[in-house]
């Protein structure tokens, strides 16, 4: 991997510089970030065009506002929230389609579903290639509900703490915890459904 | 001390896997996936299932969107100091 002069420079020097105007030091910061902008954005809008323009619009926001980020939380997620709030008014605008309300009722129960109960391969890495893995992560993502895939994208691909997802999502931190539960529980499942042991099935613990 | 179910388990994983419970319902999951063999396959799954999505990089932007983005910035920019 290349190392630009500016490729280590602490962050806090870079937010500086940009605050100054310093276009390289913003450039620098987007670069940092724009790959897993654009991810957060796909991933909660699930649309490629709006992706697009949340990505551009967290970083013409971000630059707009820089005097704003008060150097309590990191850059990265004082980014990440401007790019769900962009992301979740995509997602409001298309609200006369259904499948993307994000207040919809859900239910919380403790139905949880468990279906699959099998061990995984060690290594699922030798029966799959990164690609297909990736798109098998990817394809169990999008087969979320939007209410339990945002907690999910937020808290287990970003790393935002409960308290901050909370935060972002307009969300208590008893609904993050049971999203995020139901959330793990149905990936897991379909995750099981690829990287089982071969010969294990429902039975084999039984 | 009462034994879980593997209901009561379900509701605590997320805290158990996040290792955001406290001492006393922690070691209480822990008895409880050492004798239940189901449980103690959907705790790992589901660890293995929070850790590989972790681990997943994201992809490069494409040219053509890292491109507008760059030309988007330009312009913000080529606006204020005007």
């Amino acid at each position: 991997m290349p190392v630009s002069s500016q490729a280590g420079a602490d962050e806090t020097i870079l937010v500086a510089q940009a605050r100054e105007g310093d276009m390289q030091a913003f450039s620098e910061l987007v670069r940092r970030y724009e790959n897993k902008i654009f991810r957060l954005a796909q991933h909660i809008t699930q649309n490629r065009e709006d992706a697009e323009d949340v990505l551009q619009e967290t970083f013409l926001k971000a630059y707009e506002h820089l005097n704003q980020f008060q150097g309590q939380s990191k850059f990265y997620t004082w980014i990440v929230r401007i790019a769900v709030n962009q992301a979740l008014m995509k997602l409001r605008r298309r609200k006369t389609d259904k499948s993307v309300s994000l207040d919809e009722t859900i239910d919380t129960g403790e139905d949880t579903i468990v279906r699959e109960i099998a061990a995984w391969d060690e290594d699922p890495e030798q029966r799959f290639s990164r690609d297909e893995i990736g798109e098998i992560l990817d394809s169990a993502i999008e087969s979320l509900e939007p209410p339990y895939r945002s907690v999910f994208v937020l808290r287990d691909i970003e790393e935002l703490s409960t308290e901050e997802t909370a935060e972002a999502l307009g969300l208590s931190v008893p609904a993050v915890k049971s999203r995020l539960l139901r959330a793990r529980l149905q990936l897991r499942e379909k995750l099981t459904r690829q990287f089982k042991r071969k010969g294990d099935d429902a039975f084999a613990y039984l | 001390m009462p034994l879980l179910t593997c209901k009561d388990f379900l509701r605590e994983l997320s805290d158990y896997l996040d290792e955001s419970l406290e001492a006393e319902i922690r070691s209480k999951i822990e008895a409880h996936i050492a004798e239940c063999p189901n449980c103690w396959v959907i705790a790992d799954t589901t660890r293995k299932t929070i850790k590989i999505y972790k681990g997943m990089e994201p992809h490069s932007l494409p040219a053509d969107v890292e491109g507008r983005l760059m030309q988007a910035l330009e312009r913000k920019l080529a606006a204020r100091q005007r």
